[in-house]
Formats: structure tokens, C-alpha cells, sequence
């Protein structure tokens, strides 16, 4: 069963923070991937850019209209994710508890849906 | 046996084990649905079968077994139709379990599990308590819904959605690993708690006490205890439900009005009640993980253990709220240390506390803290000041019984002094 779990957190709160603090977290991360990349709990995940970078996308009736900034202004916003497979929720909470945000912001832990069909397209994809 | 017995027995068997054969069955059938269903179904063979062939020795192990072949048997037959019914009715098969896995034992993990599934943290509040009442204890959609005030189909919607988070998010039918137990046995322990609560101090409507409510979940605190006996926080908990259900009769009068702990006719407590409570208080201290419903309930049988009013050990008790306070902070903790503290110190003490709490806004919405700063006004003849804390009181309370208590209160004060 697989899981994403979106690592939300207060990005203006990290943008104050000194650089060596920024690094040390770094070095969390990378001991915690490592760690369950090992026992094949992590499949793949990213960081993402603060959310000053971020373009908003709607295409209403043919139309394509562009915003600056997250779809919502929320007090915590989406940093990074991973995708992780788990035998079944308690797993997937025990797994995404070690995520280092989570002790700062917090982990939203959604099942991903299963649909077969779009698997093929995606190993052509990796193979091509 | 008559059939009029035969139909009894069986009646009696239901409300015995069906619980306990429905858990076996969610494991088995891996799906709360199909075992309501496999529940239904084998009871509804028992009816015929046993009259004729006579009750069965080990009546749980005959229905789990009678569930999950009708369960297997509507899936094949479905199978002819439809695929994935095909697929559903190979993995029940695959199943298959030796006699040995529907003994007592495995029997009472398959209620444990049950129990953690409905009240996983995963879920939110109401869905627990509904998904409890409705599968561990029972109850039924329009039973939920009464005793929450609420309507059947609210209650079947927020059910659903439970089972279906279960399914979805892959809830695992499991009991907790001993890392997650403390956390996940918290969960479960204040669902019941809440369950207890809207059933005695019920939060709004006509009815003080919604009796069926707290009768379940005493009966689930027995039902825990059985099954975790080496928990003190269980035993904590029932020992505390069953000190406050000892008042029961006691707490409203005659004529429907509310009667205050301090005012209550002793000889009408439930000396049964009492007898145990406090003998599960004790052991819940004694408990290796003794934590805070041991706290609470020893204190509530420091009350149940004097013979009047005037008898009660207030000193114990502000000492016990200090433990309670260290362990759980909060301010209704603090409160009622601080009318422990009045019995003991006097109303000017009590009162210094009070207004402490009550200026830090905290409890400035919690209809009773302005009822205690009323009565300590009043037992200093501070009359006017008392009025006006009880008229507070009265206008933040939503019961209705406590509101004419309150109303009460402030006729006894008299006539508001002009000038």
C-alpha cells in the first residue's frame, strides 16, 4: 500500500532561521532517507521551493489564467513530500512520525489510490 | 426445549456473544460489511438449526463457522456473475483457519481488535464513539442517534464514512504493538469516557442522566478490564464511572431538580457501586501505570467513603488535585482544587483562587466556575456579587436541569437590595 505524506510547515518561520540550523535539518533529512530508502519504506520524495515561487494554474472555458503564489494562504505550507509504501496505516504513521518535519510542522499521511491502468505508462516512461 | 425457550436461548446467546462472534468474523472476512452480514446470516440459521438439532457446546465457535461459510458460499455464488467477486470469494478461502484460531482466547484478541479499530486516533471523535456503540457495544443506528441527539441517518453517514477511512487508508484490524499501546489505549479509554459523560452530565436536552449511555460504557470498562487486566488506567476508569453512577439517584430530586454532592441524600448511593469502585480505585494506585483516572477516582472515593457531607476528607482531596494538577494540567482541574482548598481554608481562600483562574480568561465561558465563584460570594455575604455570578452562570449554562438549579439559587439569595 502506498502513501504520500506532504510535510507541511511555517516556511517564513524557516526563512529566518541561521544557516546553520537550515544545515543541520538538511542532515536530518538525509539520515532519515537513508535510514527508510534501506528498509524500502521510501519510494521517492522531493523538497520543494518556498512558496514565493509558485504559479497557480485555472483554465476556465478554454482560458488559461496564471496567479502568482499557492493555490491557498494557509498558516502552513506544503515544503516537500515523500512517497512511501507501508503494510497498512499504523505503519505508514509510524514511518512518516520519523519525518524530521514533523517535530516543526506537521505530516498529512494520504493513501494513494490504486489504478492499474496508469502503471504501464509510467514504466515506459522510466525505460524510454 | 420449547421453541419459545429455544428462541430465548438463543436471544440470550446474542446478547452474549454476538460481539465477540462479529470480531472473529471482521477478521476473517476482512470487512466490517460482509461480517454484519455473515453475523446476520448465521443467526438467522441458528434459528432454524438448533431447535432441531439442539444448541450447539461451543455455540461462538458454530456461528463464526456458520458466518464465514455463508459469507464464502454468497461470494461463489456471485463469482458467476462477476469477477471480483470471484477474486473476494478465493481470497476468503484462502483463509481458511484451523479449528485452534476460534478458541476463547483468540476469540477475546479478535474483540481487542475490534475495540482498537473503532477507536483508532485516525478517526475523528464522533466517528469513534458512533463506530463504537454501533460494533463493540452493539447498539443500535437509531439508539446512537437518540442518545446523541442526533437523527439516524446522521449517525449511518458518519458510520459509513468511518468504515470507509477504515478500508481506504488500510486501518489495520490489529491490536497495538506495546510501543503504540499507552498512546492508543489513551484513545480508547476517553472514548469511553466521553460515552460515560454524555450519558451523566449530559450536555444539553431535558434528562440529567441518559442512563443507556453510561451503562455502556461501564460495560465496556468491565469488557476492558477483562481483556487488559494488567492496565491500571482501565481500572482507573471504571473505578471512576462507577463511584460518579453510585450518585445517580441521588443527583436529582424527587421533583427533577438538581441536587449538589454536598446536598445529596447518602442512604440513596449505590452501595454496590461504591464497594467496587473503590476497591478497583485502590488497586488502579497501586497499578504500575497508574495515571490520571486512578487520581480521579480516588477521589471520588474519598466522597463515596464519608458518611456525610460534613465528614469529607477536603483535605485529601485539595492534596489529590495537587497530584492530578502536576499530572494533567488544566483549569478545571484548578477549580476544583480551588473549591476543595474553600472546604478546607475558607470561602475567602477558595474565592482568591477562583478569580485568579477566572483572570486569565481561560474558564470565563465555563458556566460552572462562575456557579463556585457564587457560592464562595455567598458563604462570605458577599449577596450582590453572588447574584450577579449566578445570573453569569445561568445565562452560559445549556442544560436544562442546571439552569433551574441556578434559578433556584438566586431566588434564595431574596429580593436584590435596592440602593
Amino acid at each position: 500500500m502506498k502513501y504520500l505524506c506532504l510535510i507541511y510547515g511555517d516556511e517564513s518561520a524557516w526563512q529566518s532561521r541561521p544557516q546553520q540550523d537550515l544545515d543541520a535539518m538538511t542532515a536530518e533529512y538525509l539520515e532519515y532517507t537513508r535510514k527508510y530508502r534501506q528498509t524500502g519504506h521510501i519510494l521517492g520524495g522531493d523538497a520543494l521551493l518556498p512558496t514565493g515561487s509558485a504559479t497557480t494554474i485555472r483554465v476556465r472555458d478554454g482560458k488559461v489564467s496564471t496567479t502568482d503564489g499557492p493555490f491557498a494562504e494557509t498558516r502552513e505550507q506544503l515544503a516537500g513530500y515523500y512517497l512511501i509504501e507501508a503494510r497498512d496505516l499504523n505503519e505508514a504513521i509510524q514511518v512518516a512520525s520519523g519525518i524530521p518535519g514533523a517535530k516543526t510542522g506537521s505530516i498529512e499521511v494520504r493513501p494513494v489510490r490504486s489504478m492499474p491502468q496508469f502503471e504501464p505508462l509510467y514504466q515506459q516512461a522510466v525505460t524510454a | 426445549m420449547s421453541a419459545e425457550q429455544h428462541r430465548d436461548a438463543i436471544e440470550r446467546i446474542y446478547r452474549t456473544e454476538s460481539r465477540r462472534v462479529l470480531a472473529t468474523l471482521i477478521r476473517l472476512l476482512g470487512d466490517f460489511d460482509r461480517a454484519e452480514e455473515a453475523l446476520h446470516d448465521a443467526f438467522a440459521a441458528a434459528l432454524v438449526q438448533w431447535p432441531a438439532k439442539g444448541i450447539p457446546a461451543n455455540p461462538r465457535a458454530w456461528l463464526v463457522s456458520a458466518g464465514r461459510f455463508r459469507a464464502i458460499d454468497a461470494a461463489r455464488r456471485g463469482a458467476r456473475f462477476d469477477a471480483a467477486r470471484a477474486a473476494i470469494a478465493d481470497a476468503l478461502g484462502a483463509r481458511d483457519t484451523p479449528p485452534h484460531d476460534v478458541d476463547d482466547e483468540s476469540l477475546d484478541d479478535d474483540l481487542l481488535r475490534l475495540i482498537f479499530t473503532c477507536c483508532h486516533p485516525a478517526l475523528g471523535e464522533d466517528a469513534r464513539i458512533a463506530l463504537t456503540l454501533r460494533e463493540v457495544c452493539g447498539l443500535t443506528t437509531e439508539q446512537v442517534a437518540r442518545a446523541f441527539l442526533s437523527t439516524a441517518p446522521a449517525i449511518a453517514q458518519r458510520i459509513v464514512r468511518a468504515k470507509a477511512k477504515i478500508r481506504d487508508a488500510h486501518i489495520p484490524y490489529a491490536i497495538p504493538t506495546r510501543a503504540d499501546m499507552p498512546e492508543r489505549l489513551d484513545a480508547v479509554l476517553h472514548v469511553v469516557y466521553l460515552v460515560f459523560n454524555e450519558g451523566y452530565a449530559a450536555t444539553s436536552g431535558e434528562a440529567m442522566v441518559r442512563v443507556e449511555l453510561t451503562r455502556e460504557a461501564i460495560r465496556l470498562g468491565h469488557l476492558l478490564l477483562e481483556l487488559l487486566p494488567g492496565e491500571g488506567e482501565v481500572c482507573g476508569l471504571l473505578a471512576l464511572m462507577l463511584l460518579h453512577d453510585s450518585r445517580r439517584d441521588a443527583r436529582v430530586s424527587a421533583d427533577g431538580a438538581l441536587v449538589l454532592l454536598g446536598d445529596q441524600d447518602r442512604a440513596r448511593w449505590d452501595a454496590a457501586e461504591i464497594a467496587e469502585g473503590i476497591a478497583l480505585a485502590e488497586r488502579a494506585l497501586r497499578s504500575h501505570g497508574r495515571g490520571t483516572y486512578a487520581v480521579q477516582a480516588a477521589i471520588a472515593a474519598v466522597h463515596a467513603e464519608a458518611r456525610s457531607a460534613a465528614e469529607t476528607d477536603w483535605a485529601q482531596i485539595a492534596g489529590l488535585y495537587d497530584v492530578l494538577l502536576t499530572a494533567d494540567p488544566s483549569p478545571v482541574v484548578e477549580l476544583n482544587r480551588a473549591v476543595a482548598i474553600a472546604m478546607c481554608d475558607g470561602a475567602a481562600a477558595g474565592l482568591a483562587l477562583v478569580d485568579a483562574i477566572l483572570a486569565r480568561g481561560e474558564l470565563a465561558s465555563y458556566h460552572l466556575a462562575h456557579a463556585a465563584r457564587a457560592d464562595l460570594l455567598a458563604r462570605l455575604g458577599r449577596t450582590a456579587e453572588s447574584r450577579a455570578a449566578y445570573e453569569r452562570a445561568r445565562a452560559l449554562a445549556t442544560q436544562e436541569l442546571e439552569r433551574r438549579f441556578l434559578e433556584r439559587r438566586i431566588a434564595e439569595l431574596g429580593a436584590p437590595a435596592n440602593g
